[in-house]
């Protein structure tokens, strides 16, 4: 080793060796960093209860937005001045805007968790077959009139036992000898297709009136939300969202690769098997209930990463509150534009997530392109 | 203690053919140890059984005098740490971020000061402290590998692996990298142990270099004046050449390929 040579490799090593180093600065910094990506998420959860509070006010019968907070602050801790508003809030409107938000919370943050585990941006319940089974499902119960379970809830026992199936299919396939992320999704797939099928096979043998049920099942809405069905997905988006938030230390983990997962303290297979059952459990329980709304799953990942990047302990609940404004924004839209005529959520959602999506992809596009001018 | 010691292990990748098969050794002592070899002989695979990244088919490996498969895997990662070949990460995350992901196993909730300082020291010892707020996903392919280098550091291992190191550096930085590595195993008593294609910064760096040859065995380990020969350049890669002595290492001048 030359002199000089000596000289700089001691003093890195010696660096590297010192107990107290400076780094107030670089602690400041990062402090600062993780403050910016909190505030955002308020921001977002500021957007969502201003969304829901407008959608409260949106319908036939009058009722100002501030007032709308009024009544729901009345109901549970004042006196009641206005029951017809009050009636129509809590009976009406709110358990619609809560299924909105909870079904935002749930998509978006199972959206997060299937692209980090699978390491694809483009992966979200829809691609990996989830929606699909659980299309077959809600079509077998209503074309077939076979489900497990009876009345309300034969078309959402139906469609959530067979979402869990390309779930089933692609755990399969992970457990195979070589068995990548790009097999698992490649699996998702094939799923997707022969359920899709198979759906198709059905409509072709079913009446109007069930054909036209099927349709309006499979473009999603929040048509005829109640308190129960809002229970029901509270337990479902509650305990998934929860467990996700718990795993996204690790998710971090697993941006690194498999190989370096295992050599930083992490099962890579476990916590993806772990991690895409919940999932499922999560997306079974929104999609079972308000049939299939597309583009919140991949969309609010995607922009809350262009913000605050992929750390998943800031990104899963920032994407939850992007997803639950932006499918409360979209139902207001879908109750509004054609009134007294409502769209359908999933449709909303379509419209303003892909044109949103491609929009985001070009203008990353153009500035990686600037960066590497530069 | 030994720091580890590996007896008759062979490994496969389920096709039946075997890419090592019989590998023994015992490291007493720390240092910067070396493994050369043509392509495909299994020096990436050894290092991948040494951190308990695969399997082996049979055989025992043993770090600091304990069976690999007793240790559970966030105590392994403060033994053995790893830096792949290539990077693969799938992230959207500042350089400081993305070699904190390093310090997991060492971490309960949330990110300490300690944490953070162990994080800047090591973007110091590789010497890209100044791309701390970066966007990883914007880092050149020489960039990403000293990030790679910094998060196996940051775990703090007692024995560090790391895949060709120095593949995607320039000259300075090869030499750098060799450089440090080695006399932090002097200073610290870490072990580094490194696959590379460069045999003169592994003559002049190595306090040890294992030759591996087709089929997965140990041709020779030891010494790196010892071990480098025109003999061994013979056998081992069909290459021809002359070793000269430059203060006591030996230098490869590569003369040409001889037939298979």
């Amino acid at each position: 080793m030359s002199q000089s040579n000596n000289a700089i490799i001691e003093r890195a090593v010696d660096a590297w060796m010192e107990e107290d180093v400076d780094v107030q600065e670089e602690t400041v910094n990062y402090r600062k960093g993780t403050v910016k990506k909190v505030l955002f998420i308020l921001i977002l959860l500021a957007i969502a209860v201003v969304a829901a509070g407008y959608a409260m006010a949106v319908g036939t019968y009058p009722i100002s937005f501030f007032d709308t907070y009024r009544v729901v602050w009345d109901h549970f801790f004042g006196e009641i001045w206005d029951e017809t508003a009050d009636y129509l809030i809590f009976e009406w409107r709110l358990p619609r805007i809560c299924t909105g938000i909870l079904a935002g919370i749930g998509l978006a943050a199972a959206g997060v968790v299937m692209q980090s585990i699978l390491r694809n941006p483009l992966a979200d319940p829809y691609t990996t077959g989830i929606s699909s089974g659980a299309s077959f499902g809600a079509t077998v119960a209503i074309g077939l009139g076979i489900s497990l379970a009876g009345g309300t809830y034969a078309i959402v026992s139906g469609a959530f036992v067979f979402s869990l199936i390309p779930t089933a299919m692609i755990l399969a396939v992970s457990k195979m000898r070589g068995a990548s992320p790009t097999t698992m999704i490649m699996a998702g797939i094939a799923v997707m297709y022969i359920f899709n099928a198979m759906t198709t096979m059905i409509k072709l043998f079913v009446s109007p009136d069930q054909l036209q049920a099927i349709f309006a099942w499979s473009v999603g809405s929040l048509d005829g939300a109640t308190w129960t069905q809002v229970g029901t997905m509270l337990t479902f988006v509650v305990v998934g969202y929860l467990i996700l938030q718990f795993t996204s230390r690790r998710l971090n983990v697993l941006s690194t690769g498999d190989e370096s997962s295992r050599s930083i303290g992490i099962d890579a297979n476990k916590l993806r098997i772990i991690c895409l059952l919940v999932v499922s459990f999560l997306t079974a329980g929104v999609v079972s209930f308000t049939g299939l709304i597309g583009f919140i799953g991949l969309v609010s990942p995607h922009i809350c990463r262009l913000v605050i990047g992929s750390d998943n302990r800031f990104l899963i609940p920032a994407s939850a509150a992007f997803g639950a404004a932006l499918l409360t924004v979209a139902d207001i839209i879908g109750r509004t534009v054609i009134q007294p005529s409502t769209i359908q959520v999933g449709v909303i959602t379509a419209f303003i997530g892909g044109p949103l999506f491609l929009y985001l992809i070009i203008k990353q596009r153009r500035s990686s392109r600037c960066r590497s001018c530069r | 203690m030994s720091i580890m010691s590996l007896k008759d292990v062979h490994c496969g990748y389920g096709d039946g053919k075997e890419i090592l098969s019989g590998i023994s050794f015992d490291l007493d002592e720390p240092g910067f140890i070396c493994i050369i070899g043509p392509n495909g002989v299994g020096k990436s695979t050894l290092i991948k059984l040494i951190d308990g990244i695969i399997k082996p088919s049979s055989g025992s490996i043993e770090i600091y005098g304990r069976p690999l498969q007793d240790y559970g895997l966030r105590e392994l990662s403060q033994v053995v740490g790893y830096v792949p070949v290539m990077s693969s990460d799938f992230n959207v995350m500042s350089v400081l971020d993305t070699v904190l992901i390093g310090r997991f196993s060492r971490q309960k909730w949330r990110t300490t000061q300690k944490d953070i300082s162990v994080a800047v020291k090591s973007l110091r010892a590789m010497e890209i402290e100044d791309l701390v707020d970066r966007n990883f996903n914007e880092l050149s392919a020489g960039q990403r590998q000293k990030v790679s280098i910094a998060r196996g550091l940051v775990q703090e291992p007692k024995i560090l692996m790391l895949d060709e190191p120095t593949a995607n550096l320039d000259i300075r930085h090869q030499l750098y990298v060799s450089a440090f590595l080695r006399r932090l195993s002097e200073k610290t008593g870490m072990t580094a142990f490194t696959v590379s294609h460069d045999l003169n910064l592994a003559a002049k760096y190595a306090t040890k270099i294992i030759v591996l040859e087709k089929p997965g065995r140990i041709y020779a380990m030891g010494d790196p004046k010892d071990v480098i020969t025109k003999q061994m350049i013979k056998d081992v890669y069909n290459v021809d050449c002359d070793i000269v002595d430059d203060h006591g290492t030996p230098h490869v001048i590569l003369q040409g390929v001889l037939e298979e």
